[in-house]
């Protein structure tokens, strides 16, 4: 299909691609593309210019602190969170990562992309709030970080501003994590999913059942308190072709059970 | 300091032959693989992202060539369907493909050969799971996929 015509820049230095998406608000940052190209074909936006964050190093990189602390590029790609040595000092991520669409997304698609894109039905926004990452944006003014929890703004709308760029999520030390999911087919569209971590207290996070991920901390691994969490959350999630409000509401319920079974495991 | 244009000089190796080629920013890989370039082996199914008949290997590593620009492939190594075969000789996974009767209509197929390609080079003896999962990212409507397993797997042995 033949795109809306389109400005295109690769910068070499997060610098200068801060400049590029500075100077036009109409511009927007190109990650892995395997959500903006296909946005693009549907017409759903038409940025007026790609900067292309793929000749920036510094975005690039898994690395493991000595205290257990992870801090991923916001470039990095699925598949490399996959197969990444670092990224296993959080088993739970990789597990994850492996589980998104297929080889050919997993090889393009990174986690910047997919946190930016703030898609409800995507799996890594619920997660990354569970395990209270923390999201390094950059922009002209230096740099600021966010709490995974205060994100997400809305529904493909997050922190990051015009002219800044997401640039490294911390995620801190722990291994008691758990993420549980009901999708079409297998590794398909996301109906809902719930992450979990158990390290100190409890975190439970909850996709697809709002415009944002939705934190709970119940008082304990328990199920009944789980489960009472969930009900406390008075979720009225969307209905659409895939599944009523209701049924979503019922998954959430279960899936925050599963999630928090298998972190504790 | 790099600058916004709408098209771009840009130089990709594909199957061994350097093309350099003025593009509009705009310009899908596989647009410019297909119609620039007139290597049509490579198919377009879907045109969303879903079905695979336009994966290729960019820099070694598996791509659907509809979701990415032409411009952002400049300076990398593509391999296509076209480079499987040593001139009128089918490769190994080709002639199993033949063998094992692994294309009814043929339109995903050199999506299915790519996939394949890649699997068996970073994972020489797969799993039937591996090998099911290798293929995901690909979309028969023939459903002809058993065969397709079957070739795979035998092209691994």
């Amino acid at each position: 299909m033949l795109l809306r015509e389109v400005g295109y820049a690769r910068p070499g230095s997060l610098g200068e691609a801060i400049e590029l998406l500075a100077a036009d608000d109409g511009a927007r940052a190109l990650a892995g593309g395997q959500t903006l190209i296909n946005v693009m074909k549907a017409r759903a936006g038409s940025p007026d210019a790609l900067i292309d964050l793929a000749g920036i190093e510094e975005l690039k990189g898994i690395e493991l602190r000595a205290d257990g602390t992870l801090e991923i590029g916001a470039m990095a790609t699925y598949t490399e969170l996959v197969e990444s040595s670092e990224a296993r000092a959080r088993p739970i991520i990789g597990e994850v990562c492996a589980q998104i669409a297929d080889v050919q997304v997993r090889n393009r698609g990174t986690i910047g992309g997919n946190l930016c894109t703030s898609d409800p039905t995507n799996h890594l926004p619920p997660l990354m709030a569970a395990l209270g990452a923390q999201m390094t944006i950059a922009g002209a003014g230096g740099e600021r970080t966010v709490p995974a929890s205060e994100f997400f703004l809305g529904v493909y709308m997050t922190a990051v501003g015009v002219g800044e760029v997401l640039t490294k999520i911390t995620v801190p030390a722990g291994r008691s994590d758990g993420f549980a999911a009901v999708t079409l087919g297998v590794e398909g569209t996301c109906i809902a999913s719930a992450a979990a971590s158990v390290n100190g207290g409890v975190t439970i996070a909850l996709g697809c059942v709002d415009a944002v991920p939705v934190v709970l901390h119940p008082g304990s691994v328990d199920e009944d308190a789980v489960r009472e969490a969930v009900r406390d959350a008075n979720l009225d999630p969307p209905s659409d072709v895939h599944a009523p409000s209701s049924y979503r509401k019922h998954l959430a319920e279960v899936l925050a059970v599963r999630a928090v079974n298998q972190a504790r495991s | 300091m790099s600058t916004v244009t709408t098209s771009r000089s840009i130089k990709v190796t594909i199957n061994g032959t350097t093309y350099e080629r003025e593009v509009e920013a705009r310009k899908l890989l596989i647009h410019f693989i297909r119609d620039d370039l007139d290597l049509t082996g490579s198919h377009i199914g879907c045109d969303t992202g879903n079905c695979g008949a336009c994966s290729v290997i960019v820099d070694g590593s598996l791509v659907k060539s509809c979701m990415l620009l032409a411009v952002q492939a400049d300076g990398a190594t593509v391999e296509t369907v076209e480079g499987l075969a040593h001139g009128d000789e089918l490769n190994k996974l080709q002639q199993a493909f033949k063998d094992h009767h692994a294309l009814q209509c043929g339109y995903c197929t050199p999506g299915m050969l790519m996939s394949a390609t890649a699997l068996l080079r970073a994972n020489p003896h797969p799993s039937e799971d591996e090998i099911k999962k290798g293929l995901q990212g690909n979309i028969c409507r023939c459903t002809g996929y058993w065969n397709i397993f079957e070739a795979v797997k035998a092209a691994s042995e």
